[in-house]
């Protein structure tokens, strides 16, 4: 599979499991905040600033259909960490700049894994 | 286990803070050993299936639920130093947008499940990969137990910040006995998706897993050595 391939293949993934799985998850509290709850010190948790935003809660504000509100705003998630974290993988990558230095480079040509 | 606004006293959120910063500079310099044109897109694509991963919560009895962290998983994939930022996007993205896991918690998520998580999954994946035979199939079975050591050690790790520095006066040992017990549970879950996810890797393109890098190259110089492989490979001119 070429790496292209691959990434978008990853890509369609990670849209179906925010945008269509998400909404079969399990919307009891997390272990923190259930131990929180027994224990007793989830009072002192407080509203936090962006709770009014238009995303809060994986929800899309404007959106009535809880299916398709959760959805869109995993999918907005999952392109907006994806467009964040693809930009400062590029920003603070090595070159593979031809001075002879990046051995890694060379992996790049290797059949390795192909079919 | 986002840690939301309240939990955690100021200074202690200011220390996390400043723990944070400095964990992800760290990272922004490490990185660059890791990441090269190839690899800069994979770990986009790792932090965007973190935070899809996160939002499937699933059961853990008792009206309880756990969620990937996704720290060992995102180590074992593009390197521990990727790693750190991978999942500082993804608690920031949540952070501002999602409403899960505080503002002023910021530091204190990303200290517990971006450095703690990930500096655990990476050390327990490397151990255990010094000392098991140096075989691709083992490294999925290996980042699962990583993955599942992780977790109950994160939750540690917030039981001591809130010995530190907790809000409401709750009994320690309660407290760090009911968050072992439930990550020890979530842990198992947080195994098996790291395993399946890896291992399904692993199967398509190991050379794109960072944590396989060094089986693959030992396998390499294995079938250069063995007599009979006649066959002329074209990465043994590499």
């Amino acid at each position: 599979m070429r790496t292209r391939t691959f990434v978008l293949a990853g890509i369609v993934v990670a849209l179906l499991l925010a945008g269509v799985a998400s909404y079969y998850a399990s919307s009891h509290p997390d272990g923190l905040e259930y131990v929180a709850e027994r224990t007793g010190f989830i009072d002192s948790a407080d509203e936090t600033a962006t709770a009014d935003g238009p995303l809060a809660d994986y929800r899309t504000r404007g959106v009535d259909d809880a299916r398709v509100s959760g959805g869109l705003a995993g999918v907005l998630g999952v392109v907006l960490t994806l467009l964040l974290a693809t930009g400062i993988g590029f920003a603070v990558r090595r070159r593979s700049a031809p001075d002879g230095r990046s051995d890694r480079g060379d992996q790049e040509h290797l059949p390795t894994g192909r079919p | 286990m986002h840690v939301p606004d309240g939990f955690l006293d100021v200074s202690t959120s200011v220390a996390t803070g400043a723990v944070a910063v400095a964990g992800v500079s760290l990272a922004l310099r490490g990185a660059r050993r890791e990441l090269d044109d190839r690899a800069a897109p994979m770990a986009g694509l790792t932090a965007a299936f973190v935070f899809a991963t996160q939002m499937l919560n699933f059961p853990v009895g008792a009206g309880t639920s756990g969620h990937l962290l996704g720290g060992a998983l995102a180590a074992v994939l593009v390197g521990p130093w990727t790693a750190v930022l991978c999942l500082s996007v993804v608690l920031l993205v949540q952070s501002l947008l999602f409403a899960d896991g505080g503002i002023t918690a910021l530091g204190t998520n990303i200290t517990l499940m971006g450095l703690v998580g990930v500096v655990v999954g990476w050390l327990v994946f490397r151990g255990l990969q010094r000392l098991l035979p140096k075989r691709v199939g083992l490294v999925p079975a290996i980042a699962a137990v990583a993955a599942f050591v992780s977790v109950p050690v994160t939750a540690l790790a917030f039981v001591g910040l809130y010995a530190v520095g907790g809000q409401a006066p709750v009994p320690l040992d309660t407290l760090a006995v009911a968050m072992l017990g439930w990550h020890s549970v979530i842990g198992v879950g947080e195994a098996a998706i790291t395993g399946l996810v890896v291992g399904s890797v692993v199967s398509v393109r190991p050379d794109l897993v960072h944590g396989a890098r060094r089986v693959l190259a030992a396998r390499t110089l294995e079938v250069r050595t063995a007599p009979e492989s006649a066959p002329a490979r074209v990465d043994g001119a590499a």
